[in-house]
């Protein structure tokens, strides 16, 4: 793939700028989000936007779209000076954006959803003939076919996408912003998307793409601007670069990359056997799944988010019951009770870390027992233990790396760490687990465990789970992104509509099979 | 100019937040006393006085205080669960017609048990009382998703109308003249006066040592964890493997109990006897004042006596300068409303831009 790179964009005959940042800069409060960062975008131009959570890319972003005012800077958009904290300036001048987390209206037409907030609201008809035209003339024009009258809630991922990118084009964007576009699609859609870039800058348009995934960085891209604690570190031409560098920018330190220890299957230590898992709706979240976890290996769930894999992680998680089948941990059958699950060994990592896996509002050290309060380590008739609790605590923020309790120590809340430290405590306290006890975790169940982390915490994360499976753990990880599951995975087995595949070794597995299982293609086979 | 949220809240602020809303209040409180034409710095001075002047300024806002406390205290650990209670006023009234109900019926004596042992059933069947009440919607709650908010304060409205129908049936006083009031509690179960020639009474200290009590519960105890975790994120707290329907159960029945309590104490104390406005709406102003204590069981008592000075003073003050005593009600709600807003105000920071450089 890296060959092809070269030849994927040709570059642009002659880079005039179409938008120009000028010392940009953007305190909130002693933080520095933005400092002094000038940057050019030029005509058919794909610049990529690097850093790790907390650099300064989303800002740098928001301010161009009007939603913050910079401290100090300006900005110029097709050689005409931008007002700044005006959304609707922005659009006016040409700057579209396509956030992360779509704003699409679900019950709405897609040709609803690209009208919608176009039309003056005193005006009574509206101009549905002309705007269909418009659409379906822009979807021909960069390829991006969707039926004008479907409703977005129809609509794959992939498509609701392409909706927002046509949003964009239909209101005359010509500086289009993708907020990590690639986060949620398979790789097929990331392939349909890169061609979509490639149409867009053959006309003319340029892009600003933000992403934290360096190949895909490096494909797409004809120049990338590396940021880390809000500077604008360097800005580097895509050929040329390679990861390594590039992660190693964006960090400001060598990033160790996780190593692999061979390690040997052991005993198998969670089954399960014809799971099937029915919503209140009669709807099957997973359909007769079989599946092995054995001691010292991790198998990995493959999938297209909202295919039964929130299921099976729940039903490890202690927290959901079957309906029919048998569900065994070393061969006991389980409850569906999260503390039973807890007692018997289970390190859990949830995927939503702010909305399930911590509470907030409550400091450190008391996260850091949320799971254990109970036992006789750490209360007694009653009582928590506080002493036991805090220096439970202070050891794992040692051992686990956890930052950002310097001002305020153990009672520091939860929420206010970043996501990476807040990850970081979390997957201390599952690894650990009962602090009187030696043993690893039988069983490490990983839903997401790297969702939004950066380089760095991601290594961290994938370096600590790789050691704890080491050591005896058997581990079920469920994962949208593939190079996570690669990088780790021993078996990999995809998930589609609540069926499993088997779950072969991974060199057995290629992006091209596991991209048609993904989309539902061995699951047809199999009929 | 704009407004940015705080990464963490200024602690500074916070503590400065309450001495802002309590001027604040006073400030806009003094237009209206001003509006019914009376001089406002006299005003202030006399309600004062009427609530904290003297000895007995002091013991009517402690005895006014006591049943506030207790049901501040009933708010403020449901609240801390997010269970919305708002039916400690109907729980108030359940414990004290259970005190009477032991205390006072049975040929006036009361059961036939020795006052050491007749007295702790008193109390216990008040605190059960009030806690069988919020067990219904505490339950329906966690099983059912109904909300509590509903469901407790209907109860309020259902439970005086059986209050009522008691004081004219089966629990009324015969020597009452027909007035619509209970048998009277026996002599040696009501509670003894704190100071003479007083109506403040033992019960302002176990008020306190329940104040206490409960602080040392959600600081130190593993339930006070579970509460404070399940309020907090109760997703997270049954993703950890807390029992969230049981705690929810443990919440109900404790501030219920505290609202009987109330209610008990309340008829030992002062009353004797349970009447259809023997509380001029405790159970309610336990609301605000867990509000205005932010939850906190020790600031429950501060916010219970300002509160009860509040009230008492413009009692005296209304009769001196003829400001009708709404002006309490007002002075309580402003305070409350002023509150709120500043600890939110806290979390957030203004920001002038320099305008020069945006351009």
């Amino acid at each position: 793939m890296p060959g092809l790179r070269r030849a994927f964009f040709r570059p642009p005959m002659q880079p005039d700028t179409v938008l120009r940042l000028r010392g940009i800069t953007k305190r909130f409060g002693s933080l520095v989000a933005n400092d002094a960062i000038s940057l050019e975008l030029g005509r058919g131009e794909v610049l990529a936007l690097l850093g790790e959570n907390g650099a300064g890319k989303s800002t740098l972003v928001s301010i161009l779209f009007g939603h913050y005012v910079a401290d100090e800077g300006s900005i110029e958009v097709f050689g005409a000076p931008l007002a700044p904290g005006q959304p609707k300036a922005a659009l006016a001048a040409g700057v579209g954006m396509v956030h992360q987390h779509f704003t699409l209206a679900d019950n709405l037409s897609v040709l609803d959803n690209v009208m919608l907030g176009t039309e003056p609201l005193w005006w009574p008809f509206s101009r549905r003939a002309a705007a269909r035209d418009k659409l379906v003339a822009t979807g021909q024009r960069f390829g991006l076919g969707v039926d004008p009258d479907a409703r977005i809630a129809e609509l794959s991922v992939g498509e609701r996408q392409r909706v927002e990118i046509l949003k964009a084009l239909v209101r005359g964007a010509r500086i289009l912003i993708l907020d990590e576009p690639t986060a949620v699609l398979t790789p097929a859609e990331v392939e349909s998307l890169f061609g979509t870039l490639r149409q867009l800058i053959e006309q003319g348009l340029s892009v600003i793409f933000i992403s934290h995934k360096l190949d895909e960085v490096l494909r797409v891209s004809q120049r990338i601007a590396i940021l880390r604690g809000g500077k604008l570190i360097a800005v580097l031409p895509a050929a040329g670069a390679d990861k390594a560098l590039l992660a190693e920018t964006m960090v400001g330190r060598q990033v160790h990359m996780p190593t692999r220890r061979p390690r040997t299957p052991g005993a198998t230590v969670c089954r399960l056997r014809d799971a099937t898992v029915v919503a209140a709706d009669g709807r099957k979240l997973l359909d007769s799944v079989n599946l092995e976890l054995r001691a010292g290996e991790i198998v990995a769930i493959a999938g297209v988010a909202g295919n039964g894999q929130q299921a099976l992680a729940e039903l490890l998680f202690g927290l959901q019951s079957l309906s029919s089948g048998q569900l065994a941990l070393q061969g006991r059958a389980m409850p569906a009770r999260a503390a039973d699950w807890v007692r018997a060994g289970v390190a859990r990592i949830p995927e939503d870390r702010h909305a399930v896996g911590a509470v907030g509002d409550l400091p450190v050290w008391e996260n850091a027992m949320l799971e254990r309060y109970a036992m006789p380590v750490f209360s007694r008739a009653g009582i928590v233990k506080r002493a036991a609790a805090q220096s439970h605590a202070r050891q794992l923020i040692e051992r686990f790396d956890v930052r950002g309790t310097d001002a305020m120590g153990l009672d520091t809340p939860t929420r206010a760490l970043s996501g990476g430290n807040m990850q970081k405590l979390i997957l201390g306290r599952a690894l650990v687990g009962d602090p009187s006890s030696k043993q690893p975790p039988t069983l490490i169940v990983a839903d997401q465990p790297t969702w939004g982390l950066d380089i760095g915490a991601l290594a961290y994360v994938h370096q600590q789970l790789l050691d704890t499976v080491a050591r005896g753990a058997a581990m079920l990880l469920v994962s949208e992104d593939l190079d996570e599951i690669f990088a780790l995975a021993d078996r990999v087995a995809v998930v589609h509509q609540g069926r499993l595949s088997s779950a072969r070794p991974a060199a057995e597995w290629t992006l091209a099979d596991i991209g048609l299982a993904m989309a539902g293609a061995e699951a047809e086979h199999a009929h | 100019m704009r407004i940015e949220k705080r990464a963490v809240a200024s602690r500074r602020l916070q503590l400065a937040a309450p001495l802002l809303a309590i001027a604040f209040t006073l400030g806009v409180s003094s237009l209206l006393v001003a509006w019914a034409g009376a001089p406002v710095g006299k005003a202030y001075a006399l309600l004062l006085e009427g609530g904290f002047g003297s000895t007995f300024a002091w013991s009517e806002t402690l005895t006014r205080a006591t049943p506030l406390i207790l049901t501040g205290l009933s708010a403020a650990v449901a609240f801390r669960a997010r269970l919305f209670n708002i039916g400690a006023e109907g729980q108030l009234y359940a414990g004290a017609l259970a005190a009477v109900a032991i205390g006072g019926l049975h040929g006036g004596e009361g059961f036939a048990l020795h006052p050491a042992l007749l007295f702790p059933a008193m109390m216990a069947a008040a605190a059960v009382a009030g806690a069988l009440l919020l067990l219904g919607p505490a339950l329906l709650k966690s099983r059912l998703g109904v909300d509590e908010v509903v469901t407790t304060l209907l109860l309020n409205f259902i439970v005086l109308l059986f209050v009522s129908m008691m004081l004219d049936g089966a629990m009324k006083d015969p020597t009452a003249m027909g007035w619509p009031q209970s048998v009277v509690l026996q002599e040696a179960l009501q509670l003894d006066k704190l100071v003479a020639r007083t109506r403040v009474h033992t019960g302002l200290i176990w008020a306190l040592a329940l104040a206490v009590a409960l602080w040392a519960l959600m600081k130190f105890g593993t339930l006070g964890f579970q509460i404070r975790a399940v309020g907090a994120n109760a997703r997270a707290a049954a993703f950890a493997g807390m029992p969230v329907g049981w705690v929810t159960v443990k919440v109900a029945l404790l501030s219920g109990a505290l609202a009987g309590l109330a209610g008990a104490i309340e008829v030992a104390g002062r009353t004797s006897y349970v009447t259809l406005d023997m509380s001029p709406g405790y159970g309610y102003s336990g609301i605000v004042i867990a509000m205005l204590a932010a939850l906190n069981p020790l600031g429950v008592v501060a916010a219970a006596v300002f509160v009860a000075g509040i009230l008492v003073g413009a009692d005296s003050m209304s009769r001196a300068v003829n400001v009708p005593t709404y002006i309490a009600d007002v002075i309580v709600s402003v305070s409350l409303l002023s509150m709120l807003v500043a600890t939110m105000a806290a979390q957030y920071r203004l920001v002038f831009r320099r305008a020069a450089h945006a351009g």
